[in-house]
């Protein structure tokens, strides 16, 4: 099929693009003040950005490089649990908790993407599958360091110690989640800038066409490595927030039914929207967090908004709004 | 000067011979047309040049540099850029935003994170170059998938062209145009030829193309070599009318 009877979907203009991050932002700062009043309660939306920034990450590599992962998860559950471990077993220190998280996460996604980067779409997705499941494993059976089965318990984050003030991020909700909006916004702001930038481009230009970017003389095999590692250490960030927001880490955290959750998010958010997958994950947790309260199978209904609007926005929820509240 | 010099290269698939034995110079500033039936083996031919598969037997020699077995990247490292016969493009972006990932990747700019004033200046620069030499400046903020057929074409060019290539190869440049847009791709590479002095080869079923076009001209037919000369002498030759022309009308 030649190009130029390819369907072509207009992204959305940079005006509107702003008007998402405004609205997405305005939202986010004021969730203490609404979030309660919608019968919400803050742990929910720290779940939000915690699964939100997972799925933005996991997008820049299906929505913005154009290769599948099945086996996100597997970077997450390590952030989690590199950051349980410290606080467990190492320091009191929440910083060096999350550093721990992104370093097993990152290092782990940099050391296996060398070895796939030559495989493309169903391969791919296949041998990500397979390390998400070995990861898996090994926290599960690992029963002496990561407590198998049951998770790795007795850590809590610690306050953060900012040398001129202490913040009360352990007990404080409120701190805590402005603590995580903190960190979520230095990880997306850094998404931004690197999409924004000439090595972004160079990932579209894989998306779209790896022969020509092939014959520009982008590497392609390094750039597929180089974005699927960043897209690894920031799931792994996540990760780590996640373990800290839970107080817990366990290892369905890397199992590859979070992988596929990962996947829905991004895709029902929309995955060539900049904060699509955010949207995603958040239509996620609440669906499941208000339909399991009167029943176990909330994944049902979360299959059948996703079914709906693959069927009918395959552009996803942000990608349809961005696009029809212009018009 | 010699830009490029194919050594009696030979392509096997199994037991199928694609390429058997051709050897082709071309010089610096020339503009060859392959020309052939349909499966000659003109795409074969190309695609070892570019590096797409390297031959069974033979070489190639790209300035001086035995290229051979080099990869694509490196290829274009060394200025060799190529169009394909179904247009490959980034069809989600814009025309400047095509251009800019060639500019950008040519200035060695391909893994910034950040470009400073003078180099986003620069690659700026680069991209009105490539859309005033296309003629593609009024469509630059259209996405390239949206554009005309013809267009298309020209926007796969001009990104070919942000690479400052010594040698530019394109694989039928007007498949599957009607008269209009033939007439305007052929200026646009006459244009290249003449006034920028780019070596082309390029393969070409449009013979009104070929002859106004080519300094020279190579016929390929079931893989060999049948002719070589200039579009007077390929016209006159009876070899080529029987094997290919003489079918064609």
């Amino acid at each position: 099929m030649s190009a130029a009877t390819t369907a072509v979907a207009v992204p959305a203009e940079p005006g509107r693009r702003w008007l998402t991050a405004i609205i997405v932002w305005a939202l986010l700062l004021t969730v203490p003040i609404w979030l309660s009043m919608m019968g919400g309660y803050t742990a929910l939306a720290g779940r939000v950005l915690v699964l939100g920034l997972a799925a933005m990450s996991f997008n820049l590599l299906l929505g913005f490089t154009g290769f599948m992962s099945f086996g996100h998860a597997a970077y997450f559950g390590l952030g989690a649990y590199g950051a349980g471990l410290v606080l467990k077993y190492v320091a009191a220190s929440t910083p060096l908790a999350i550093l721990a998280g992104v370093l097993l996460g990152g290092l782990a996604g940099t050391l296996f993407g060398l070895l796939i980067v030559r495989r493309r779409g169903v391969y791919f997705a296949m041998v990500t599958v397979a390390f998400g499941q070995i990861a898996f494993y090994v926290a599960y059976s690992w029963n002496d360091l990561t407590g198998g089965y049951d998770g790795l318990r007795g850590f809590s984050r610690a306050p953060l110690n900012l040398g001129f003030t202490t913040i009360d991020i352990a007990n404080s909700d409120k701190a805590f989640y402005y603590f995580l909006l903190a960190v979520f916004g230095i990880a997306v702001g850094l998404q931004g800038l690197l999409l924004a930038s000439p090595f972004g481009r160079t990932l579209l230009a894989i998306r779209e066409n790896e022969r020509r970017a092939r014959f520009l003389g982008i590497p392609i095999e390094r750039h597929v490595w180089l974005s699927f590692s960043i897209s690894c250490a920031f799931t792994a960030l996540a990760g780590a927030l996640y373990a800290l927001l839970n107080n817990f880490a366990d290892p369905m955290g890397l199992h590859y039914s979070l992988s596929g959750e990962i996947v829905i998010m991004a895709v029902m958010g929309g995955m060539r929207a900049f904060w699509g997958p955010l949207v995603g994950a958040a239509v996620f947790v609440v669906v499941q967090d208000y339909i399991s309260s009167w029943t176990v199978n909330w994944m049902f209904f979360v299959g059948l908004i996703f079914v709906l609007v693959v069927l009918f926005f395959p552009r996803g929820i942000l990608g349809m709004l961005q696009r029809s509240s212009g018009k | 000067m010699t830009m490029l010099d194919v050594r009696n290269v030979t392509k096997q698939f199994g037991s199928l011979v694609a390429v058997d034995g051709v050897s082709m110079q071309v010089a610096a500033g020339e503009l060859r047309a392959i020309i052939g039936p349909n499966g000659a083996g003109k795409t074969t031919f190309f695609n070892m040049i570019s590096g797409f598969f390297p031959p069974t037997v033979g070489d190639i020699v790209f300035d001086g540099t035995t290229v051979t077995k080099m990869a694509v990247t490196a290829r274009v490292a060394m200025g060799m850029a190529r169009t394909f016969q179904i247009t490959e493009i980034f069809p989600e972006l814009t025309v400047r935003e095509n251009i800019r990932i060639g500019v950008e990747g040519a200035k060695g700019l391909r893994l910034r994170l950040w470009l400073g004033g003078k180099h986003a200046a620069e690659v700026n620069r680069g991209i009105d170059e490539a859309l005033v030499q296309t003629g593609l400046t009024a469509q630059a903020d259209r996405l390239v998938g949206e554009l005309s057929h013809g267009d298309q074409r020209a926007a796969e060019i001009a990104m070919a062209l942000t690479l400052k290539p010594r040698l530019l190869l394109l694989d039928e440049p007007t498949a599957g145009m009607g008269e209009h847009e033939t007439f305007a791709v052929a200026n646009l590479i006459r244009r290249l030829h003449r006034n920028s002095a780019y070596t082309i080869v390029l393969i070409e079923h449009d013979m009104r193309v070929v002859f106004n076009l080519a300094d020279k001209i190579t016929v390929l037919g079931e893989g060999k070599m049948l002719a070589e000369g200039t579009p007077a002498e390929i016209a006159d030759n009876p070899i080529v009318q029987e094997a290919y022309l003489g079918k064609a009308e």
